[in-house]
């Protein structure tokens, strides 16, 4: 036994210890979220399918997106946080405008002007006898824009 | 003298043991440290009183927290000038912080056995940052959320960890109830823990340095601290009371509406001492402002105090005569062209409608317009002023500061509507 533990050695290795195991607690946190959400989706429920007519767009303020229903009847769940730094966008003629710094979202989300380069996320659609049925948290980025498979239809 | 001694109260004593017997009498001038370190010392202690008042009726929640500040306000005594000298002094401790960083800095105060005094004084830049950032929240008003998504948001733009941190800091997705407890707890009673243990090792780093720097290292007069640097320390500390509580009564700290999550101000700013970043942010890929110009900064801050400079330099002001036109130099060439640039990609250069991926265009495209003219500047320098290595250091410093606060300037005051250029 030659290597013997010192009051200050083991004093720093425990103080290490402790601040180690609290910095460790704090970020297994950032790789917890994504199981956690997993397991229960929270389903947001827009009402029958029947009653979104073509060609318009439906705000649903408190599930935090806008279900734009087009031509031929598909549907997309497009979420109002903009992609560049999160505020919150409004509806406007042409999409979606951002009043932060002005990013422009066509009617799919798709970026019509900067400073956003990525567009709207959404958020999966299923339907579960005739209601539309919108699972908000788990937004689904959409790094190459809209493509027709994101389309939902009843 | 030994009765006086004696008679001395505990806390004296132990605030008289803060400082040394007797300092060089050189030190004691007012323009060696402007007494900057002391302020922000003194700004920490105000705060704390402040904020320990406030804590008394704060309420965390999001539904409880403005309120009980609009309450505070208007129901407790002097609740309004307590929270005015709360924000007031918070957002100079910023100032000073960053006043004080440049002193020690174009003091040559960093070399050597002050190399850690500079690296605990970093460290502490940072937590002074957190605690603004962290305090800006708490309020809850439009402003503080705002500003608050606006950071966060900065934050996902780290790659891979980016959106797991950014969640972490916020507790969810949003800004919501769990971000405000999050840093409720971290301003009232993580930071003040880590402020005061790391302003203790500070301290204790300058004693071990034997005080601070002087002009004349070979002039060793030195003389008592007691009377003649306490009273100093005194007159200070009462003038700069004095100003904060004057300011306070008389500029009121701002509260817009309690936040609304549904809808977003226009335009949206982060805190002001956070809007170089987003200005960056406006300018060039999100890797290039949030990963590769902070780790360069750390680098090169955490690089300059291990120059082995001259020790006869050690504490001259601007290192050389020529290091003052260096810095004359390096002002006027970043101004110019961190100006000239924001310019070119407002009005004539939009850089992402090139069809080469973004991180090209956006990314190191604008990234090398920088730093071309920067490095031939450094060129040139070197070769036709005969720079040496300390010199070179300062102008890149220099620069640096330069830039960062022009791209703030432009953003605080010069982006309107959409982030638009207002002039
Ligand atoms: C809460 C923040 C801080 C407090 C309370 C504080 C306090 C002090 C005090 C009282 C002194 C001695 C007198 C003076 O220079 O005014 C000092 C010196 C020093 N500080 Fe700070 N400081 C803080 C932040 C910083 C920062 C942000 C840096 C730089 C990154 C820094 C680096 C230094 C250095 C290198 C010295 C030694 C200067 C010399 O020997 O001449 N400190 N600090
Ligand atoms: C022990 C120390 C501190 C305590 C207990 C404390 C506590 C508080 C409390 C309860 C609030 C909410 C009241 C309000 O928003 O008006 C607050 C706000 C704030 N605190 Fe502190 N604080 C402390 C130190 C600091 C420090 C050191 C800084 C900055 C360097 C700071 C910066 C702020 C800011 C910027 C706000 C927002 C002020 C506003 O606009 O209303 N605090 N603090
Ligand atoms: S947050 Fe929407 S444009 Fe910046």
């Amino acid at each position: 036994m030659d290597k013997k533990i010192f009051r200050r050695s083991f004093i720093k290795k425990a103080i290490l210890a402790v601040i180690s195991l609290e910095a460790g607690y704090l970020i297994s946190d950032i790789f917890k979220n994504k199981s956690v959400k997993k397991l229960n989706p929270d389903l947001f429920s827009a009402g029958k399918s029947n009653i979104f007519e073509k060609n318009k767009m439906y705000p649903f303020n408190s599930g935090k997106f806008y279900l734009s229903v087009f031509d031929d009847g598909g549907m997309l769940a497009i979420s109002i946080k903009c992609t560049h730094l999160g505020c919150i966008v409004q509806p406007d003629s042409k999409g979606f405008l951002c009043p932060c710094h002005a990013s422009a979202f066509d009617k799919r989300g798709e970026v019509l002007s900067p400073p956003a380069t990525r567009a709207l996320d959404i958020f999966p659609i299923t339907i579960e006898k005739g209601e539309v049925m919108i699972d908000i948290n788990s937004p689904i980025k959409r790094k190459k824009g809209f493509r027709k498979s994101q389309l939902t239809y009843v | 003298m030994e009765n006086n001694k004696i008679n001395r109260s505990v806390i004296v004593n132990f605030l008289l043991h803060l400082h040394p017997h007797a300092v060089n009498k050189q030190a004691l001038k007012f323009s060696r440290t402007f007494g900057l370190g002391g302020i922000n010392a003194l700004l920490f202690v105000i705060l704390a009183f402040t904020g320990i008042l406030m804590r008394f009726s704060y309420v965390p929640t999001p539904d409880g927290a403005y309120n009980s500040i609009v309450s505070f306000q208007n129901n407790s005594l002097l609740g309004t000038l307590i929270r005015n000298i709360h924000h007031w002094s918070a957002m100079l401790m910023v100032v000073t912080s960053f006043l004080h960083l440049l002193r020690v800095f174009y003091s040559q105060s960093i070399f050597y056995r002050r190399k850690k005094t500079w690296y605990f004084g970093l460290i502490l830049f940072v937590i002074v940052l957190v605690f603004n950032f962290t305090g800006y929240l708490l309020p809850w008003d439009q402003l503080s959320y705002w500003a608050v998504t606006i950071m966060t948001n900065i934050v996902e733009y780290l790659p891979f960890i980016g959106e797991g941190f950014a969640n972490m800091i916020r507790g969810g997705e949003t800004v919501n109830e769990n971000t405000l407890l999050n840093f409720y707890t971290f301003h009232t009673a993580l930071l003040p823990l880590l402020i005061v243990a790391f302003m203790m090792l500070h301290f204790w780093l300058i004693r071990k340095a034997r005080g601070v720097t002087v002009a004349n290292n070979n002039e060793q007069e030195m003389v008592h601290v007691y009377p003649e640097l306490v009273s100093r320390e005194i007159i200070a500390a009462l003038s700069l009371t004095a100003f904060i509580t004057l300011f306070a009564i008389f500029f009121d700290a701002p509260l817009l509406e309690k936040a609304n999550p549904m809808v977003s101000p226009n335009p949206s700013k982060a805190p002001w001492y956070f809007m170089g970043i987003q200005e960056l942010l406006i300018h060039v890929h999100p890797f290039i402002a949030t990963v590769v110009v902070p780790l360069a900064l750390i680098i090169f801050f955490v690089y300059i105090p291990k120059i082995k400079i001259d020790t006869e330099k050690v504490g001259t002001w601007f290192y050389s005569s020529k290091g003052k036109s260096i810095i004359v130099l390096s002002v006027v060439f970043s101004a110019f062209i961190t100006l000239l640039l924001i310019f070119i990609f407002e009005y004539w250069l939009h850089l992402n409608q090139f069809e080469i991926p973004l991180f090209i265009s956006t990314g190191i495209i604008p990234l090398f317009m920088f730093l071309l003219p920067f490095f031939g500047f450094l060129f040139y320098l070197k070769t036709s002023k005969k720079a040496d290595k300390v010199e070179l250091v300062i102008s890149i410093t220099t620069t640096i500061f330069t830039s960062y606060i022009v791209m703030s300037f432009v953003g605080i005051w010069f982006r309107g509507e959409g982030m638009h250029l207002i002039f």
